[in-house]
């Protein structure tokens, strides 16, 4: 039974709540998990189980924050800023994210607001389609 | 001094869920200022019990080769004081649980009555911390923690 993006964006926004301890106004499309609502690394993995319970989906963590594992790699980071490689690798793995902007200054400290509401809405769109064809 | 806030285990299903209990006396001398005239178990000190009990679950469940800590207090909610000649019992239960991660919910009662709902995330060190080096023996579950578990019927993991 497919969901409207509405019912995934209001589910999303619950787990966020509290996963996060945040205010439910707090929690629009564009709030940045980091930034906006104060996650942290180990939040990220409190709120894939929770997404994971809520939607009975599995989900990898790195499907869904891929970022984690790249800022570590030399051929992806140099001076704080990504490769052309790294650039192309995140293309890949999240596609969930809106990179115009982030394309122009790919400056690493910024790679937390991808992460946005509004990401996790569109990464769960396109697994819940998948899972049910 | 040893840093053990539970007793023993009195059940415990091997990656499911385990049973402890704590005894608590007025000889733990913390209790003589908290508070004077009125000694109560600190709440802080009943979540480390219970993130000892879930966390000694989420450790047996990986055959104690993780090194589990307590990463994150999800909830904790208390309805009741904890007194000296309460015997507090622990139970912990297993929600989520990867190769990086363990997520836990559980509860502490006395005589029947909820003393408090606590639940837990813990986290596995190595394979979190990006590449930095920890001692190879694990540090987290030393003999004393493990003694615990003496005497525990529990279930064979299949």
């Amino acid at each position: 039974m497919a969901q409207s993006r509405d019912e995934i964006l209001q589910q999303v926004r619950q787990v966020l709540v509290d996963a996060l301890g945040a205010d439910d106004d707090e929690v629009t499309t564009e709030a940045t998990l980091m930034g906006d609502l104060g996650a942290e690394s180990i939040d990220f993995l409190d709120i894939v189980f929770r997404l994971e319970k809520a939607f009975d989906v599995k989900i990898p963590r790195e499907e869904l924050f891929p970022a984690e594992n790249l800022m570590s790699d030399p051929e992806f980071v140099k001076d704080g800023k990504l490769t052309e490689k790294g650039l192309s690798e995140i293309k890949e793995k999240m596609p969930h994210t809106d990179l115009a902007s982030f394309a122009s200054d790919p400056d690493i400290n910024k790679l937390g607001n991808l992460f946005t509401v509004g990401a996790i809405v569109n990464y769960l769109e396109a697994k819940l389609t998948t899972a049910g064809s | 001094m040893r840093w053990i806030w539970i007793d023993k285990f009195v059940e415990f299903e091997s990656g499911k869920r385990a049973v402890a209990v704590k005894n608590v006396t007025l000889a733990e001398e913390h209790l003589h200022d908290h508070f004077p005239g009125f000694a109560v178990m600190p709440e802080s000190l009943c979540i480390e019990a219970m993130a000892q009990t879930a966390g000694i679950l989420v450790g047996e469940a990986r055959k104690f080769e993780e090194k589990v800590i307590l990463a994150k207090i999800k909830k904790a909610v208390f309805f009741d004081y904890v007194k000296p000649g309460d015997t507090l019992k622990l139970e912990a239960g297993i929600d989520s649980i990867t190769a990086e991660a363990a997520s836990t919910s559980g509860k502490i009662t006395c005589d029947e009555k909820l003393i408090a709902r606590i639940d837990l995330m813990f986290s596995h060190l190595d394979r979190n911390l990006g590449g930095k080096e920890f001692p190879e023996d694990n540090f987290v579950f030393t003999d004393i923690f493990k003694s615990l578990m003496r005497g525990v019927c529990f279930a064979e993991k299949n």
